[in-house]
């Protein structure tokens, strides 16, 4: 099942993703312009129907997007990651695809403030709407 | 002008010399309202203070209310956040006088372990006036009934 | 004609159903529900950047107070996590009495949301007779711990301490008098015409829209999909137990009962045979003092939460402090389904649904 989910990603997208494998979870290393493209085969082609997590991390001069997709009750699992660069933190919403990245989306922008194009309700959810400042960010001070 | 020897012989024919004031109190220290409100770890020791192992209702505390308008004593138990802050606030405000705030748990006392974060209010005191702090993270039921006691003979003027 | 008004009712924050500081701004239509917009945040106490300023060790009290209904569940979850970036092996024995506290966890929030599903709709003895049995978990958690509701009893590598003598018995008595609570339960609750009505085809989750939402754990094994990470993935050592993975069929409220009650039955089952099992010998694998993973290591682990997929993502940066530590909490996801099963129903409806899908806000909100 992921030798044929391997093949068929390098022959979409050869060159401008990664594939590292062993590990807990197959691991697709992409770029942020075809994010959406890829999670849209993956959910129609291979059936993964399940949005496990998606979190952001900080990396200083980048944030990278970890989302981690299950097809259930089958247990595939993938981890696509994706950078983003700081100084236009934008990538493309996968609400449409699962509800379930909804609120999570909402939580990374308001604690991260990564912006998701295409997100019906994209606002604060754990803060107040007049907080300043995405705290979970390496360079966020405290008032 | 009573004298205190006037007073000793209505007490001997059962006619009791006081204040308003004082029988109110008495009655009110020995049945608080508390409002049933909480966020974290400390409500569910609230609520096991009420069931049947070591049921609050010894104490005659066991009314709790859902309104603020009917409660006097608010419990403040779990952290209060900067977005639970003007809730807090506006529920404190809704409660009838004569009112009482009791802060139960390290994180109402002093924001506790989550004091380092960003979100998180030093203490509840910090926009309420509390009456009794109940430390423990989270305090065990006889600890809160203890806290109670201290409020009551508060409320009788004994502290 | 008779002309109408949508009104806007908030339930909560403050609300003795919300199971703390949930608020949803509910939009009526006479007495049906058009429309529900769920608000959190108002327990968010910032754990994931306390994260980052405390040490691998230190952190570990803070994953019970996410989920405090089920003390050792996260904090299991959380030690695995950094065992797996560690590669550390953990001793048989400290394995098995995890399994068992992990169990037990299991049964006391199980046993927790029976109670509150009861007065949250009316029934306040239900209360009572839970919180009762469930005071015989908090005593084994004390024996163990020395705390009754927020037990820091995991460590990385094993567990803090032995268990002590007087735990077996307890535990053996426990289990043997379980059938009769669980009895006591069915006759009260379950067989109560006035809770099936309230419960029975109200909140229907369908099965797609359960895996699309995200809804994880017994709420979505309630909906007819048997996927139990104890079973598909088995961390830990739950590949040796014998147990079953109850599913519903219709995905209502009446089967997310039903779910807690038959999940109780088999963490009993599990922990049986792990006390069975049990064998003796080392508590705790040698760990560093200072823990330091290696520069760009990363897991994301996940276990069987009693609210469903609890999900531990680590990045290491080579010092003894988590570079990013995020907690995929399945409460705060299984709320994102809570307009969709309410539309439509009745307000009170809302009440039995908020209960039924057992969010627990410390977790929700982190």
């Amino acid at each position: 099942m992921y030798q044929e989910l391997k093949e068929r990603l390098l022959k979409n997208w050869d060159g401008k993703i990664e594939i590292n494998e062993g590990k807990d979870f197959f691991e697709i290393i992409t770029q942020s312009e075809i994010l959406f493209t890829l999670m849209e085969f993956l959910k129609k082609e291979f059936g993964f129907n399940y949005l496990a997590n998606l979190c952001g991390v900080d990396y200083g001069e980048k944030f990278t997007m970890v989302y981690h997709v299950c097809r259930i009750p089958e247990n595939l699992k993938v981890c696509v990651k994706a950078d983003i660069p700081r100084d236009n933190p934008e990538i493309d919403s996968l609400t449409c695809l699962w509800p379930a990245a909804d609120f999570q989306e909402r939580e990374v922008y308001d604690l991260m403030g990564i912006v998701f194009k295409g997100h019906p309700d994209l606002k604060r959810i754990l803060l107040p709407e007049d907080f300043e400042g995405h705290p979970l960010r390496k360079d966020y001070k405290a008032v | 002008m009573v004298l205190e020897k006037d007073v000793k012989m209505l007490e001997k024919n059962n006619i009791i010399v006081t204040t308003l004031e004082k029988i109110w109190n008495w009655g009110r220290a020995h049945s608080f309202w508390p409002l049933s409100y909480g966020c974290n770890c400390c409500p569910i020791e609230l609520m096991a203070s009420g069931a049947a192992r070591f049921d609050i209702a010894r104490y005659g505390y066991e009314v709790f209310r859902a309104s603020p308008r009917q409660a006097d004593l608010l419990i403040v138990a779990g952290p209060v956040t900067v977005k639970m802050k003007p809730v807090v606030q506006r529920v404190y405000a809704q409660m009838p006088e004569p009112k009482w705030v009791l802060a139960m748990g390290n994180c109402a006392i002093s924001g506790g372990p989550f004091k380092d974060g960003y979100s998180v209010l030093p203490g509840c005191d910090t926009f309420l006036p509390v009456d009794v702090y109940v430390p423990g993270c989270p305090p065990r039921p006889e600890a809160l009934f203890n806290g109670l006691l201290e409020l009551k003979a508060k409320v009788l003027g004994q502290r | 004609m008779i002309e109408s008004d949508f009104i806007t009712i908030n339930v909560g924050p403050q609300h003795p159903s919300t199971h703390g500081g949930l608020h949803a701004e509910t939009v009526l239509d006479g007495e049906h529900i058009v429309d529900v917009k769920v608000h959190l945040g108002y327990v968010h106490r910032s754990v994931e950047k306390i994260a980052e300023s405390r040490t691998y060790t230190q952190f570990i009290p803070y994953n019970s107070r996410l989920d405090y209904l089920a003390t050792h569940l996260p904090a299991m979850g959380y030690c695995q996590a950094v065992e797996k970036l560690l590669g550390v092996t953990v001793p048989e024995r400290a394995e098995y009495i995890r399994v068992i506290m992990a169990e037990l966890s299991r049964i006391a929030s199980h046993m927790l949301f029976i109670g509150s599903l009861a007065i949250d709709i009316g029934a306040t003895t239900g209360l009572i007779y839970c919180f009762r049995d469930r005071e015989r978990i908090m005593d084994m958690f004390e024996m163990t711990s020395g705390q009754r509701l927020i037990a820091s009893y995991m460590r990385i590598g094993g567990i803090a301490e032995d268990l002590p003598e007087e735990f077996y018995p307890a535990v053996k008595s426990f289990l043997d008098d379980l059938p009769y609570m669980l009895d006591e339960y069915n006759n009260l609750l379950t067989g109560n015409e006035i809770l099936q009505a309230r419960l029975k085809n109200t909140g229907i989750l369908p099965a797609d829209k359960a895996i699309a939402y995200g809804v994880s754990g017994p709420n979505l094994r309630a909906s007819g999909i048997a996927y139990d990470i104890r079973k598909a993935e088995p961390y830990s050592i739950y590949e040796r137990f014998d147990f079953d993975v109850p599913i519903g069929s219709k995905g209502d409220n009446w089967d997310r009962f039903l779910m807690r009650i038959r999940e109780i039955e088999e963490s009993a089952k599990i922990i049986r045979q792990a006390l069975q099992d049990l064998p003796e010998g080392e508590i705790r694998a040698k760990v560093p003092r200072i823990i330091k993973p290696e520069k760009g290591a990363e897991v994301y682990h996940r276990i069987e939460s009693s609210k469903g997929e609890l999900g531990f993502y680590i990045v290491s940066d080579g010092s003894e402090k988590p570079y990013r530590l995020h907690v995929r909490a399945p409460s705060f996801i299984n709320l994102g389904v809570l307009p969709l099963i309410s539309r439509g129903g009745k307000l009170q409806d809302l009440i039995a649904n908020i209960a039924t899908l057992d969010p627990v806000l410390g977790e929700a909100d982190r």
